[in-house]
């Protein structure tokens, strides 16, 4: 049998979702955004952004590296989950 | 005269022309004749621009025959070329003899950037570039505005486009330096009266496409020929004239880096002119007292090693982001550890010309506290404070600490 990856994308992005609507304080709601809506029109901040960040370290028990904060990482729901898919051993 | 600048004569020159400083003894010569024009021009009118709170109409007239205004547009359309490197020399030196004159040069530069980073693709801004190197034109910038605190990545007001293909826009900001004399003003406002705050575009208002109406005066501490007025902008053109990028990416890429570079170099000049003069002080000093080393001599040498750091971190800085333009990673000008550093060389040298300046005046004693003297260091010791102020170092420390928490650079 083919090994299954522990945790598929659409699986990291549904996480992703529900961290975004704990911790990123959207002017928009999370359930109204596709997997490509821009979060910083959505209302993502500097500020958020990095509370998002440390949200999603602990909720996926993962480490950001540096290569990774910049602004391109946070700016959707699947840019976030590709980043988180790449950290996960 | 024999020096490549003035080859093409007057302002109305045809600049591709022109020969350009294609090699190092080229640059070293340019460097000499704006040396030239700081003497001659800059210094000399210096005080008045300083004491009238006035626009160095002389100095821009010097500069724009040298066609120093197209520094920074490449060879192809017509201007220097010249590096960020280059144009951050421009600044040290200009700033050692009228650091107004170089804040505005300096300023000038960062929107000229803005344009040849982020227009060229288009035909408007190809067009505006080839008037700006022809005509000189000189640049201003709105970014700031009522309301939002000094928080340039977010705007209040809106670009509203026309049916007609026209834009329209009013903004109400708290500073426009040099806004009255500008030929142009990048403007900062949210896409669409649609658009959240951070959803902004940059926009080139021409002069004839906006009236200015004036909020109050500029009479300040220092940078007081900057004439940093406050205006309500109102503006309508061309829906060409909003830049085809993001403001996110602008702002990245070309505004934050380049501004914070090229102040902190023109802060460095600020900061070799007061060497300059406490050098001359501790010789004058020394000469006094053959066989006994002045306690001044010592103080220098302290002052010394903190002009090192600041022309060492200018340096730095400059061939940081040199390499990340030459590198093509257009996602890494927002990475935090490049911002950090960014941040950091403003926070430090704006703390540093402070110290420099405070320093050479210790070493000059009562000749550097007096106005009327040749080591006088009165004026630079109130233009140096306004460098931890020009976005404030605390609205920096606070967005650095942000990025501190997240990042984990070694």
């Amino acid at each position: 049998m083919d090994t299954v990856p522990a945790i598929d994308h659409d699986a990291i992005a549904a996480k992703v979702r529900a961290v975004l609507g704990q911790h990123a304080r959207l002017s928009t709601s999370v359930d109204s955004l596709s997997d490509d809506s821009d979060l910083y029109d959505a209302g993502l901040t500097s500020l958020t952004t990095v509370n998002l960040m440390l949200a999603l370290e602990d909720q996926f028990d993962v480490e950001f590296d540096d290569k990774l904060l910049k602004r391109k990482t946070f700016s959707s729901i699947r840019a976030l989950s590709e980043a988180i898919q790449g950290l996960l051993p | 005269m024999t020096t490549l600048t003035s080859v093409a004569g007057g302002a109305a020159g045809v600049g591709r022309i022109r020969p350009v400083p294609e090699t190092r003894h080229d640059f070293e010569h340019l460097l000499a004749r704006v040396h030239d024009l700081g003497r001659d021009v800059l210094a000399v009118h210096a005080e008045a621009v300083d004491t009238n709170a006035r626009f160095p109409h002389e100095a821009f007239a010097a500069l724009r025959q040298e066609r120093l205004l197209s520094a920074y547009v490449p060879v192809e359309h017509g201007g220097l070329g010249l590096s960020i490197e280059q144009v951050s020399q421009l600044c040290q030196v200009l700033g050692q003899y009228c650091a107004s004159t170089a804040m505005i040069f300096a300023m000038h530069q960062i929107q000229a950037a803005c344009i040849v980073h982020h227009g060229l693709g288009s035909s408007h801004f190809r067009a505006f570039i080839d008037a700006l190197v022809e005509h000189q034109y000189l640049l201003a910038s709105a970014t700031t505005e009522v309301g939002v605190g000094g928080d340039t990545r977010s705007s209040l007001c809106a670009v509203r486009l026309e049916a007609d293909g026209s834009y329209a826009l009013e903004k109400q900001a708290p500073v426009i330096s040099y806004g009255e004399m500008a030929d142009a003003i990048l403007v900062t406002a949210r896409r669409s009266p649609e658009s959240g705050p951070g959803d902004q575009v940059l926009v080139l208002v021409r002069k004839h496409d906006c009236t200015l109406k004036k909020m109050g005066e500029w009479d300040t501490l220092g940078f007081r020929g900057t004439c940093s007025l406050g205006f309500v902008l109102s503006a309508t053109g061309p829906a060409e004239a909003v830049l085809p990028v993001p403001y996110a990416d602008i702002h990245a890429r070309t505004q934050h880096p380049v501004a914070h570079i090229l102040w902190s170099s023109l802060w460095l000049g600020l900061a070799t002119d007061a060497m300059q003069r406490a050098r001359a002080f501790v010789r004058a000093d020394a000469r006094r007292t053959p066989g006994t080393l002045p306690i001044s001599a010592t103080r220098l040498a302290e002052v010394d090693i903190v002009y090192g750091a600041m022309r060492g971190a200018v340096g730095e800085a400059c061939t940081a982001y040199a390499a990340l333009l030459a590198s093509g990673e257009d996602e890494d000008f927002s990475n935090y550890g490049f911002v950090i550093r960014i941040n950091n060389l403003k926070v430090a040298c704006s703390q540093w010309v402070v110290d420099i300046v405070g320093r050479a005046m210790l070493i000059c004693g009562i000749a550097g506290y007096r106005n009327d003297s040749k080591f006088s260091l009165a004026r630079q010791l109130r233009d140096a404070y306004g460098a931890a102020l020009m976005v404030n170092n605390d609205r920096i420390l606070g967005q650095t600490a942000l990025m501190q928490v997240a990042s984990r650079d070694k």
